[in-house]
């Protein structure tokens, strides 16, 4: 068990390492630097002044160098200077990862209270119509690109019906902290929330049905309803205790789509979170930023699958044999 | 005994065995749903890519003052944009090209994780542990991040390398699904004995293990054709698409980052919003329907 642990653990860092070149690369790639970058358009600062800045730092030096220096200076949370906000990437991360986090945790809260419940009514009560109506769902969840549904969504629900407020985290001039404050942040947290769960709940209620329709005919299960267990112990007692643990495992890996759906979500309802800062950067060319929030995905996702297979190979120890 | 001369047997073996095709097209004929969706998408296929034959695409560029944003009438069946363009000639042939592009980013990201899978199913071993390496990194990039830097920071930038972007994106799934069926193939009777004859490895890959892997690999690219269209789209939507200048559904729809728009000018962004929804829909019916047919235990019909 503990070895299989290490063993996960240790295959990150190669992971980390590759990451980290391959973003070190393209940033390298990407037009402009950041010297140039922070002087471009400055009358006063001469091109031989740019290159005595860039010797300076270091910027003609060989890449190897380069990188090192950076992975350094990244490990020690200095990830650079943004010059379209004129401040520490670090700090302006710091001010919109929380609306990121506040995001993605409801969105996987909202996700878990739908798919849940809805599967396992489709798995108990196969080919009735509520399984019908909870599959059909599930192809549209499944069908349909979030962007779109986001949009109708807002459209909807903000435009038309007038119920939810169409952008932002907050309403301005509201105290933080006061009660008022919390209900405009839930009131803007909703939609955003709502337009990812209901897609993101397809794999968790796909995986929760079938699952629970193999276990419940399997032996150990006839054997407890020849027993006498009630219908509902069956399924409390012996089919869910098998079927759900899984799907904790299974957490890490919706990081990823979190992520991806972020960048449209917080788009379309102009919520202020990394997703929009990335979007503004890459319009800005303020690539210090870009590359230090592909980094931090890139990391994020990485530690998620490393998570997710740890669990499962608690959850099911046949795992761990590979 | 019935005597049965060659002819006879090969037509009977036909009528056993028949092709692929014909299993999808018997399987979708059966389901309602999915036939249904198959007509509904041929439909809007055709008029997509007929349209440029009574479209007037020059006229589509130009801008038009004196009637912009003007609401569906006869003249214009869905009303105008901005550029007092005709959104209804610029919702086929967005649809042509956002199908297009999904189509071809579908098959290049196709080919190559067949030929990736191909190679790391049949030879095993080492290669099969490295190549699988590789893509276990792959897949965890946040991809959708990557694409949008790769598409900014590409000189030049033209279609073409917005399919190629695309596409270095979208094998890695691919190549681990026929991958895993390869290794389970490699170790049959057939396989072995071709290689025992001395026939090329890239012979029997091709040309022996390729067509018993083949259902596997329709399946999967009819459901991810929906996924790629629907990425292509959701990516000019962000701005980071298709270049200037060739509309794609996405471009319709990106019409909405204006409240404005969203609110009072629903006819240039919904109705590319529902057709994007509704075509999402039709594909992944029928590829449901294509996935029955590849599995006898599976099928309706």
């Amino acid at each position: 068990m503990i070895k299989f642990i290490v063993r996960r653990i240790l295959v990150m860092i190669p992971q980390l390492l590759l990451l980290s070149l391959i973003i070190f690369v393209v940033a390298k790639a990407m037009p402009g630097d950041a010297v140039t970058g922070a002087f471009m358009g400055n009358p006063d600062v001469t091109p031989e002044r740019i290159e005595e800045i860039k010797e300076k730092f270091g910027l003609n030096d060989p890449w190897y160098e380069q990188y090192g220096r950076w992975i350094g200076k990244a490990v020690q949370g200095d990830l650079g200077m943004s010059y379209a906000h004129k401040q520490k990437v670090t700090s302006l991360l710091a001010g919109r990862v929380s609306n990121t986090v506040l995001l993605a945790f409801f969105t996987l809260v909202v996700t878990y209270l739908i798919a849940i419940p809805l599967g396992i009514i489709a798995g108990r009560w196969t080919d009735t119509w509520a399984d019908k109506a909870i599959v059909t769902y599930n192809y549209f969840s499944f069908a349909t690109p979030i962007f779109v549904f986001a949009l109708l969504m807002l459209f909807l629900f903000s435009f038309v019906l007038g119920w939810f407020p169409s952008g932002g985290s907050v309403d301005i001039r509201i105290t933080e902290g006061s009660w008022e404050y919390v209900v405009s942040k839930a009131r803007h947290l909703f939609l955003p929330v709502m337009s990812g769960a209901l897609l993101l709940t397809y794999s968790t209620i796909q995986y929760l049905r079938n699952d629970i329709i193999d276990t419940k005919l399997k032996d150990f299960v006839k054997t407890a309803r020849a027993k006498g267990v009630p219908e509902g112990k069956v399924y409390t007692r012996h089919i869910l205790r098998n079927s759900l643990l899984p799907i904790a495992a299974f957490l890490g890996y919706e990081i990823t789509g979190l992520i991806g759906g972020s960048i449209f979500i917080e788009s379309i309802f102009s919520y202020p979170g990394l997703g929009q800062l990335f979007l503004q950067s890459i319009g800005t060319r303020d690539f210090t930023v870009v590359t230090a929030l592909v980094m931090i995905s890139g990391i994020a996702v990485i530690i998620g699958t490393m998570l997710s297979d740890i669990i499962l190979s608690i959850v099911d120890p046949r795992i761990r044999v590979e | 005994m019935v005597v049965l001369n060659e002819k006879e047997l090969l037509a009977q073996e036909k009528v056993n065995n028949p092709s692929l095709m014909k299993t999808i097209w018997r399987e979708i004929k059966s389901d309602k749903l999915a036939l249904g969706s198959l007509i509904l998408l041929a439909i809007i296929l055709t008029a997509a890519y007929t349209s440029p034959l009574f479209i007037d695409q020059l006229e589509l560029k130009k801008v038009h003052l004196l009637t912009t944003y003007k609401s569906p009438s006869a003249e214009f069946w869905l009303g105008t944009d901005e550029g007092g363009r005709d959104v209804f000639s610029q919702l086929l042939l967005g649809t042509r090209n956002s199908f297009t592009i999904g189509f071809s980013v579908t098959l290049i990201a196709g080919l190559f994780g067949l030929t990736y899978g191909l190679i790391a199913g049949y030879y095993g071993g080492l290669v099969d542990n490295i190549l699988m390496r590789i893509v276990d990194f792959l897949m965890v990039l946040p991809s959708l991040m990557f694409i949008i830097v790769f598409v900014t920071i590409v000189p030049k930038y033209t279609i073409f390398n917005f399919i190629l972007i695309m596409s270095i994106f979208a094998w890695f799934g691919k190549a681990r699904l026929i991958r895993s069926r390869g290794l389970a193939e490699r170790e049959l009777d057939y396989i072995n004995a071709s290689k025992t004859l001395g026939t090329p490895s890239w012979k029997i890959m091709f040309f022996e293990m390729f067509p018993n892997l083949s259902s596997l690999v329709i399946v999967n690219m009819t459901l991810t054709l929906a996924g790629n269209i629907g990425l292509e789209t959701g990516l000019t939507f962000l701005g980071f698409g298709l270049p200037s200048g060739t509309s794609s559904l996405g471009t319709l729809i990106a019409y909405a980052k204006n409240p404005d728009i969203v609110q009072n000018k629903w006819w240039v962004w919904l109705p590319a919003a529902l057709l994007i929804l509704v075509m999402m829909l039709c594909i992944n019916y029928v590829g449901q329907a294509v996935k029955r047919a590849s599995d006898a235990r599976q099928r309706l019909a």
